[in-house]
């Protein structure tokens, strides 16, 4: 008895170790070719790096850019001491003066130094995002419409078509000259040039979403609909149980779309703007002119890039845990 | 227990500096929380180290300083409230006080520096140039270097079919009235604006078109031969020898030395409303400028690594130094020494005079931008209405009696009268007197005069 369990387990392990062996063979076939391109992409970096003067001395090559990471991050945790102590002394001069001036409302502003490459990164999260959820609110909707009415797409569908190759440089100086004399407010909100990032970046990211979804409810296969006429199910319950997930594939499809879109988009609006993020921080290494200028924007440049990857990815798993689908997540 | 608190918060209110038991006769400041613009210029300086040295947070203001993209964002900014305060060109207030360009009525209660601008022309031009510039015993071209070595250059251009344009940072920018007053002082017309027929490209009659460009892109424009010279603020002038790009041929120190440069602009709503807080901020930029010049620009290094970093000037610190510490690199490697380069506190140079703004306006009115005669009081009363002696005044005085800064570091107030002795340091010798406006302008061979209109 004990013997066949031994045996079991042994015939079990190896089982088990033939499937590891098997997984990493599978997973160095897969990463092989990721490694050696991302090492052949170093490899012609560098040599293209060495191989190009500016004015602002050579083009930064990997090392020197790996070097710039590090700065940048020296940078942040010097202003975060910085601003800790930007803080220290607030309070003890709010607490002197209270001594002195008791009617005095003292209150905690916050640190007036600048902005990390971190701080940048989060500023322009937010705003990709919130355009993004502002787009998303009007897109579904608008689509889910033009879906279901044939009429009304043909009536908006020139509209769109003129409006969705627009680029977001076009629309800024409209948004930002609108958002200057609508919004206006004494002690406002939010910021004016958080507004204006936004609504270009949802401006732009509409379009994607309206198509796809408009495009998942006119493909709702007719069996279904014809189930739906026969229950006399509601226009809402119609809405809610058949087009709806019959559409989900495609309009998570162009919720992706729109994804990458508003995140190209936004960091254009910023360096255009000046508005806080990384398009602003673009532009201001490039205004600096320094040494270390281009090794910076590089360093963005990676840092975009890897936040464009990395929404794309959320996006996906997003997708897989909501659509059945699975044939078109695997597109 | 209670009397121990008392006790040791009392301890801590004497030991306090002695600005603070001012501050109380200076009242608190209205408002706290600002935002002053700069463009990347190393003369912003003084706004830099008031931050960085705390002096704002002396004050107990909190200050956010912003670049802003160029000198008409920055105006707009400090016009319609974004900005609370902005480091401006001296020419900027007085013009958009009087109505030229954009409209509204800005003071400043602190001169900023003295000097600090180059003009630098391509490296081809200056390959011409210098065959028309006299050499010193070493070998090197004697400074300062006129325009009159340039007027065959223009020429050549002109016979080729070819226009000669050089950049310039703004209509009503000091480097405009530089770069014009070099050139007329060689016999090269810089042109005329019309404002009055609605022609202000300023081009009218001239022999070297001068356009706009943003300080940061001057090496880049020049660099695209687009324009064959500019005028322009350091580091951007250091910038073209170290690219290689460009020579600066001379500095504004020689075409008028010791010349006013930028000024710290406010609005006159803002001043009103919050006075406290604008004599505040002008003790903190006093202390600021008096810490960039004290014990022989002994600071200077330390100015440096601060301009350096990206928020401020972020050019390298290398290039920065090369004009904040005393020297100047002419052509590549003809680095001479002038220790007056940037001023920002010796000579009364954060003192406001009348006779600066009133100089700025008659380079106006020489160059059309003013279209008509004014009277000398008109002059003045301009003058007096943008440059705010008063402010400075309580300012100084309040500093002198919190023993930050030596009376003997300020202009005699008791008998200053605002205008600056008759000034002899201009590059073609003629004698500046703003007390009388009209009669200085009648004394230039090129330029609109009393009684002309276009």
């Amino acid at each position: 008895m004990a013997i066949t369990t031994i045996f079991n387990r042994s015939t079990s392990d190896q089982k088990l170790l033939d499937r590891v062996n098997q997984w990493l063979a599978n997973t160095v076939k897969m990463l092989l070719p990721a490694v050696l391109g991302m090492l052949t992409f170093l490899i012609l970096w560098s040599l293209a790096a060495q191989n190009i003067d500016t004015s602002l001395g050579k083009f930064p090559g990997p090392s020197v850019v790996t070097a710039q990471f590090g700065a940048l991050y020296t940078e942040h945790v010097e202003e975060r001491e910085k601003a800790q102590l930007f803080y220290q002394r607030q309070v003890q001069r709010n607490e002197l003066r209270l001594v002195k001036d008791p009617n005095y409302q003292s209150k905690i502003r916050l640190y007036t130094g600048k902005k990390t490459i971190l701080d940048q990164v989060a500023t322009s999260l937010i705003t990709v995002l919130s355009g993004f959820f502002a787009a998303v609110i009007i897109a579904i909707p608008l689509g889910l419409l033009l879906g279901l009415n044939r009429n009304l797409n043909r009536a908006i569908n020139p509209l769109m078509q003129i409006f969705k190759p627009v680029s977001p440089l076009a629309w800024l100086p409209l948004v930002t000259m609108v958002v200057s004399a609508v919004y206006v407010s004494k002690d406002p909100m939010l910021d004016k040039a958080f507004l204006n990032s936004m609504i270009t970046v949802t401006l732009c990211s509409l379009w994607p979403m309206v198509i796809n979804t408009s495009m998942g409810v006119a493909s709702v296969e007719s069996d279904l609909m014809n189930v739906s006429k026969v229950l006399r199910l509601s226009m809402l319950t119609h809405i809610r149980k058949i087009v709806v997930p019959a559409a989900i594939p495609l309009i998570f499809t162009g919720m992706r779309l729109s994804l990458g879109v508003a995140w190209m988009v936004l960091i254009a609006a910023e360096m255009l703007a000046q508005n806080p993020g990384l398009g602003k921080f673009v532009w201001d290494e490039f205004q600096n002119g320094s040494s270390a200028s281009l090794a910076r924007i590089m360093c963005a440049v990676f840092i975009i890039g890897f936040i464009g990857y990395l929404l794309d990815q959320a996006m996906l798993l997003v997708q897989r845990l909501v659509a059945w689908d699975k044939s078109s997540v695997n597109q | 227990m209670h009397w121990m608190k008392k006790l040791t918060v009392a301890a801590i209110v004497s030991a306090t500096t002695v600005s603070l038991i001012q501050a109380a006769e200076l009242g608190y400041p209205e408002k706290e929380e600002l935002t002053f613009g700069f463009i990347k210029l190393t003369d912003m300086a003084p706004i830099a180290i008031a931050y960085e040295k705390g002096y704002f947070e002396d004050e107990g203001l909190y200050v956010t300083v912003e670049a802003q993209a160029n000198w008409k964002v920055l105006l707009d900014g400090v016009l319609d409230g974004r900005l609370d305060g902005a480091h401006m060109l001296a020419g900027q207030p007085l013009a958009s006080t009087m109505g030229y360009g954009t409209t509204g009525h800005i003071i400043t209660p602190f001169s900023m520096d003295l000097n600090g601008n180059g003009i630098t022309v391509s490296n081809d031009v200056w390959a011409k140039m210098k065959a028309n510039i006299p050499k010193n015993a070493a070998g090197k071209p004697v400074h300062p270097i006129k325009a009159d070595a340039l007027k065959p250059v223009v020429e050549q251009f002109h016979d080729a079919g070819k226009a000669f344009n050089m950049g310039m940072v703004f209509p009503v920018s000091t480097h405009n009235y530089e770069l014009r007053y070099w050139l007329a002082a060689g016999g090269i017309h810089p042109g005329f604006y019309a404002p009055h027929k609605f022609d202000t490209s300023g081009q009218i009659d001239a022999d070297v078109l001068l356009s706009v460009t943003p300080p940061p892109q001057m090496p880049a424009t020049l660099e695209a031969g687009t324009i064959q010279g500019y005028c322009v603020g350091e580091p951007w002038n250091q910038q073209a020898v170290f690219k290689g790009i460009g020579v600066p041929v001379v500095t504004d120190y020689e075409i008028w030395k010791n010349n006013p440069e930028k000024v710290f602009g406010m609005s006159a709503d803002f001043a009103k409303k919050y006075p406290n807080t604008t004599v505040r901020v002008t003790r903190a930029l006093i202390r600021a400028a008096k810490w960039l010049d004290e014990n022989n620009n002994a600071n200077r290094a330390e100015a440096v690594k601060i301009l350096a970093k990206s928020q401020y000037v972020g050019a390298d610190a290398e290039v920065i130094a090369n004009s904040m510490t005393g020297t100047f690199e002419y052509e590549k490697g003809d680095v001479r020494e002038v220790p007056d380069f940037n001023v920002f506190f010796r000579y009364n140079a954060t003192y406001p005079f009348y006779s600066d703004a009133i100089w700025y306006l008659t380079q106006m009115r020489r160059w059309g931008q003013i279209s008509e005669d004014k009277s000398d009081e008109w002059y003045k009363g301009l003058a007096k209405s943008v440059y705010r002696t008063d402010i400075y005044e309580v300012a100084a005085k309040s500093l002198i009696s919190d023993g930050v800064v030596n009376a003997t570091e300020f202009p005699d107030f008791a008998r200053e009268d605002g205008y600056r002795d008759p000034q002899k340091h201009f590059i073609d010798n003629i004698v500046y007197d703003g007390r009388s406006p009209n009669a200085y302008i009648d004394k230039f061979k090129i330029g609109l005069k009393t009684g002309d209109k276009l």
